[in-house]
């Protein structure tokens, strides 16, 4: 068998692992949904009608439940992330990865298995909670196309945050040290411009929300919904998802095989 | 055939250190195919670390192993294709249930649909397992979980198995039960390397036994050739009547008597010469015995002469 169908195979069967993991305990999931649910309601219904009225001078709740939804899609990326290092950190305390270990499997199957499956678990809770924005006032105006787009964006970043939150799980000692390490993504779309445009924030927190990966996201994705400028957004938000991806997987490889040398 | 031609396991030299502190010092080890070795020794002594650098779990700091002519460190695919390694911690996923465990490892070991199928039908009636096949594995007992365990070791049908300390923690009779599965896989052809620190266990199972003490190995060989390096085996002769007892101890003057019970306890190394001199001797002196019963040393005696002190760790876990 050649080396990439071994690659695929092997990953299938871990993706069905991790599945039906999740399938067996879909609490994990539901809380995945829930914090960035309760957000968006917080921030649509409790702050949303004076932060709408800063947005301009005709701006209103509904024109902010708009504004935050690409953020809250990203506070959705970032909870996922959690709960993938949680269960790369606590698979890693479990016999059974040594048994992985001594078998003549595709060696990085494991972590494939579990990117494929929380990108696939992180899809279905960005989906559901589109779905909820629908409901609190979020009208995008984006052709199908569009729309395709915008899958492909959240796609992107959901891949590079994974590797990123499985090689955290790996790199923890404690399923503890796995849970606190993702906290800082949640912050990033507060620190950006997921709720309130950063032309509003004093000079340092600027310079940082401007240049930081989720940013050209955000505005990627409010681009693609409605109809607004993108401009160098679309080039800077591949470019990051690409870096990232590429060096977290390369870590979390060499995280992954470096307990055979100890 | 040649010998190099029909081992399983051979290793040479084998080191490991972790920091300052030596845990395998120079281990050479040759294990004939379709035989039970078992590795013996006290907690720490440096068996599961031997099973771990001959299942690719870790690189040894020096010295070569082969595992059925496969170099362990530069075909390392290659030995993990042959083996199976059931080791002290279970190694199943709680969160499935048996047959999704089993079903599992059919996927990995890249059986077709209809014969993984198989497979995991076969194992989970051998080993008993129908009934809860559909449970979730963290609701298993302990003596269930070692046995899906093995059961899920045996899914790619390995040629050598590892096992550490199977029996571990297990009662009396699950220890039982599973004694018999590994007889009768190696009854099947298949060549196991087991670790224990139970004595009676290398005894009952295993057709060469060494000894692993700090690192080294102390001794090794059959566990009757074990027995015999050490004095105080004997013979116990059991007699029908007073006057056979006294007859027999003035022809055997190195004996000694037990009036009450009708016996005589004579030295001897329990081997089949002495045995017959020994009856020889009664023969021509015209006494009859009614019964005889020889006494070997046991393992623990072998250990013990051999380390000159007793474990303590050991006699705690028995």
């Amino acid at each position: 068998m050649s080396t990439l169908t071994l690659a695929v195979r092997d990953s299938g069967t871990m993706l069905r692992r991790n599945l039906l993991h999740m399938r067996r305990y879909p609490s994990l999931t539901l809380m995945l949904i829930g914090v960035p649910v309760i957000i968006l309601l917080l921030f649509v219904y409790v702050f949303g009608g004076t932060l709408g009225a800063g947005l301009g001078p005709s701006g209103d709740r509904g024109d902010y439940a708009n504004y935050v939804t690409p953020g809250i899609l990203l506070i959705t990326v970032a909870s996922a992330a959690q709960g993938t290092a949680i269960s790369v950190a606590m698979d890693m305390t479990e016999g059974i990865i040594a048994r992985f270990r001594t078998m003549a499997i595709f060696r990085p199957s494991v972590l494939t298995g579990h990117v494929l499956g929380s990108v696939i678990q992180t899809m279905v809770s960005i989906a559901a909670v589109t779905g909820a924005a629908l409901l609190v006032g979020f009208r995008p105006t984006a052709t199908p196309l569009e729309w395709l787009a915008v899958f492909g964006v959240l796609t992107m970043i959901t891949v590079a945050v994974t590797w990123l939150s499985v090689a955290l799980g790996l790199v923890s000692e404690s399923v503890e040290t796995a849970s606190n390490l993702p906290m800082p993504l949640v912050l990033l779309p507060f620190l950006g411009s997921g709720f309130v445009p950063t032309d509003s924030m004093p000079t340092a927190v600027r310079w940082f929300a401007d240049y930081q990966p989720f940013t050209p996201v955000m505005e990627t994705l409010r681009g693609l919904l409605f109809g607004t400028g993108i401009g160098a957004n679309a080039i800077l938000a591949v470019a990051w998802c690409a870096v990232i991806t590429v060096l977290c997987f390369l870590w979390a490889k060499a995280l992954y095989n470096r307990s055979r040398a100890a | 055939m040649t010998r190099s031609v029909r081992s399983a396991i051979s290793a040479t030299g084998l080191r490991k250190s972790y920091g300052d502190k030596v845990v395998l010092d120079g281990i050479d080890l040759e294990i004939v195919e379709g035989t039970i070795f078992a590795l013996l020794g006290p907690n720490g002594a440096g068996k599961t670390t031997t099973v771990r650098i001959l299942s690719t779990l870790i690189n040894a700091d020096g010295g070569d192993a082969r595992i059925a002519g496969h170099d362990l460190s530069r075909q390392a695919d290659a030995v993990r294709a042959l083996i199976g390694v059931t080791g002290q911690f279970s190694a199943v996923d709680n969160l499935l249930t048996g047959r999704e465990n089993l079903r599992l490892m059919a996927d990995l070991c890249h059986l077709d649909r209809a014969a993984g199928h198989r497979r995991v039908d076969h194992l989970l009636v051998q080993f008993d397992l129908v009934d809860v096949a559909g449970k979730p594995a963290s609701t298993y007992s302990g003596g269930l979980r070692r046995r899906l365990d093995l059961a899920m070791t045996l899914v790619g049908e390995p040629r050598v198995i590892f096992l550490d300390e199977p029996t571990a923690g297990l009662d009396p009779r699950s220890r039982r039960a599973m004694w018999q599965i590994i007889r009768d896989l190696v009854a099947g052809g298949v060549t196991i390397l087991l670790t224990t620190q139970y004595l009676e266990e290398a005894d009952q199972l295993a057709d060469r036994v060494a000894f692993l003490d700090h690192g080294r190995l102390i001794a090794e060989g059959t566990p009757r050739e074990l027995k015999r390096l050490i004095p105080g085996g004997h013979v116990v002769l059991q007699f029908a009547d007073q006057a056979g007892l006294d007859a027999a101890a003035r022809t055997l003057t190195a004996s000694t008597r037990d009036d009450a019970a009708l016996t005589l306890q004579v030295p001897s190394d329990g081997g089949v010469g002495s045995l017959r001199s020994l009856l020889d001797q009664l023969d021509r002196a015209s006494i009859s015995v009614a019964g005889l019963a020889v006494h070997t040393p046991d393992l623990d005696d072998v250990f013990l002469t051999l380390t000159g002190q007793p474990d303590h760790e050991r006699a705690m876990a028995r």
